[in-house]
């Protein structure tokens, strides 16, 4: 069941509200002590926040994807680090669970999660299988009621927050279809992190490997209960992240003109304002037409997303899904750089915000599929070489 | 002591909405505005929330007006009320029919407390919770305060400022007066009104949200109720504030001492 017309507005008007108050305010401790204050991270479970995709059977609000996909755009016109916090929960760490779990993997894992009371993470990416994800090579042997999982994930998005990962491991032969997707609660001995990584931006996020050494996992924790159905899931799951992605590209990229519209409107040079210069408008006129096309098609395609059965992969829509991809998280990059350039000089030091979401948005092209692996998505599915 | 506790949700232009006086001078021009609830309403909500988190009892939320007032219902239901009450009335209203329909409305739900704005940020009448206590022969602490700030301990801990007597048949409300706080006590049933320092309103949770479809809200009308809501007080005149002259630039500190001094004879 949807969340109504009239509860989403009041949804979306108090999200906006816990933004502008508490979250942009924030943004330069989050940059400074690379961390969200723990007091802040509360105050998002105490929203709900962590439930936004949950159905309302597993204590979630069931936001639709058209829904999820305002509720991103808001979280773009703040510190990416806030949305990292409970986007996990909200689509790549969960998702696995409730397109493809059993019914009783879903009763116990998601309530948790809606909560906030459990964090979960997506593990796919691996040292040696990034964009060829279907190489991995983290393994899991059955042993009586236990899988036993040993490798190495890398650049786990909230891995040391995590309180049980959704992990992607080989139960057969090569390829795809040897993949199976597990739930692994992260306190299971074996389980540990590597450092920190130190990344370009996005100050605040979590990202580090996840080493498994010799981890039992109960087989019960087999996404689905059946072998061989890992890869489907994690792909299933990077389509809907991937819309979440895009939106959210769109919510930054209006997060920048704003900031550079208002420093146009401020900044005086030649005896006037710059903004009136048609050089500089020229520059915002690109930035706002690329937006309005970016979020033009991310809505079109999460309706088309919300319009077919749920749980059930379109290959159209997983095409568009990529298209958005593709275009918004490029567009947000060309955006951020021409915000930079309206800015001047002042836009290439820390005291503006541009120079932030500049450093920012470089990572959107590269997560959940770079911008070449949409391309070959997409031509692949217009060729047709995978149809035969 | 469980209480029961009245308060109202008026919907007004949100503040950040551009407001401009209509060509008949009597009016604001209405298109394109946003609205929410009164800002010290949604203090009152809050407060009523924290006295009920405490004591024990339960919430219940009046707007009177159109269909539209639906919405702040809805955000004093999302925040925690436990249940709506709407006087349904279309045509124009003044602070005597509201206070008259309140009225009404309390003398039906038997509430031991009413907390209210103190005012309305559309046109700062500031009139129904006095009126309120007057017609039902109840204490009024009106501009409820408190001492400490916005940011102290107590207040992120959600402490409710009005104090309950441990008997439960009092309450203790500090008020905010010139220059210093004022200190009063009332027998219950009262009506208490709000200042803005007297507390900080929660954002509605998501679920919050979601559970406030499922509460009732029971529609009411003023002729039902038996109030004449005939308009009394009529606006005449609206006027914008007089727009600001620019400022000037002096060339240096003497330059502005003196203009201090002899211009604005502010030294």
């Amino acid at each position: 069941m949807a969340l109504d017309a009239e509860s989403f507005e009041l949804l979306q008007s108090t999200l906006r509200r816990f933004i502008r108050e508490r979250l942009v305010p924030a943004e330069d401790v989050v940059e400074e002590t690379d961390e969200v204050p723990v007091a802040l991270v509360e105050e998002m479970k105490g929203l709900g926040l962590f439930g936004l995709s949950i159905p309302q059977d597993y204590g979630g609000i069931g936001l639709t994807m058209a829904q999820e996909a305002q509720v991103a755009w808001e979280f773009g016109h703040t510190a990416l680090a806030f949305r990292s916090v409970f986007g996990t929960n909200v689509g790549i760490g969960s998702q696995g669970v409730l397109m493809d779990g059993t019914e009783a993997q879903k009763r116990e894992f998601l309530p948790k999660v809606a909560t906030g009371e459990l964090v979960m993470s997506f593990a796919l990416t691996e040292p040696d299988a990034g964009s060829d994800a279907a190489a991995l090579t983290t393994k899991a042997v059955r042993d009586g009621d236990d899988y036993v999982l040993t490798g190495a994930k890398r650049f786990i998005t909230n891995a040391s927050r995590a309180g049980a990962f959704t992990l992607m491991a080989r139960t057969g032969g090569p390829g795809p279809s040897g993949i199976s997707a597990f739930i692994v609660p992260s306190k299971l001995a074996g389980v540990s992190l590597g450092k920190p990584d130190h990344k370009m931006g996005q100050r605040g996020t979590k990202t580090c490997d996840v080493l498994l050494e010799d981890v039992r996992v109960p087989a019960r924790n087999l996404i689905g209960g059946v072998e061989g159905q890992g890869f489907k899931t994690a792909m299933k799951v990077l389509d809907r992240g991937r819309l979440h992605l895009s939106a959210l590209s769109c919510g930054v990229a209006q997060r920048v003109v704003n900031e550079a519209v208002a420093y146009a409107r401020s900044r005086k040079q030649f005896g006037q304002r710059i903004g009136d210069f048609q050089l500089v408008q020229a520059m915002l006129a690109d930035s706002q037409a690329e937006l309005y096309a970016g979020w033009s098609m991310v809505q079109d395609c999460a309706r088309r997303y919300d319009a077919k059965p749920p749980g059930a992969s379109d290959p159209d829509v997983s095409m568009r899904a990529s298209c958005c991809k593709l275009f918004c998280t490029e567009m947000v990059g060309r955006v951020a750089d021409r915000g930079v350039q309206v800015h001047g000089g002042a836009g290439y030091v820390r005291e503006t915000k541009v120079e932030r979401l500049y450093r920012d948005v470089r990572l959107l092209r590269l997560y959940e599929g770079t911008s070449q692996i949409q391309q070959l998505i997409i031509g692949r599915a217009l060729v047709g070489r995978d149809a035969g | 002591m469980p209480l029961k506790i009245l308060v109202t949700a008026k919907r007004v232009e949100d503040s950040e909405s551009k407001i401009k006086v209509d060509a008949a001078g009597t009016g604001i021009v209405k298109e394109g505005l946003k609205y929410k609830i009164n800002p010290f309403d949604e203090i009152g909500v809050e407060e009523a929330l924290r006295l009920v988190a405490k004591h024990g009892g339960e919430v219940v939320v009046v707007s009177v007006g159109t269909k539209d007032v639906h919405e702040q219902l809805r955000h004093a239901l999302a925040m925690g009320a436990n249940k709506a009450v709407w006087v349904h009335h279309d045509g124009p209203i003044d602070q005597l029919g509201i206070a008259g329909c309140l009225q009404k409305v309390v003398e039906k739900e038997k509430p031991d407390l009413c907390i209210l704005g103190k005012q309305a940020i559309d046109d700062d009448q500031g009139q129904v919770g006095q009126y309120l206590a007057e017609w039902l022969g109840w204490a009024q602490a009106t501009f409820a305060s408190k001492e400490e700030s916005l940011e102290s301990e107590a207040e992120k801990a959600k402490t409710p400022a009005i104090q309950l007597a441990a008997d439960g048949k009092s309450i203790t409300v500090i008020r905010e007066v010139d220059g210093g706080l004022l200190t009063v006590s009332s027998p219950l049933p009262a009506v208490a009104t709000t200042e803005l320092r007297l507390n900080q309103p929660r954002y509605a949770s998501l679920p919050g949200i979601m559970k406030a479809k499922s509460k009732p809200i029971e529609e009411l009308t003023p002729a039902g109720l038996g109030v004449d809501v005939g308009v009394k007080l009529t606006v005449t005149k609206l006027a914008p504030p007089p727009a600001r002259k620019a400022g000037i630039k002096v060339p240096d500190v003497a330059t502005l001492v003196d203009k201090l001094k002899n211009e604005a004879k502010a030294l």
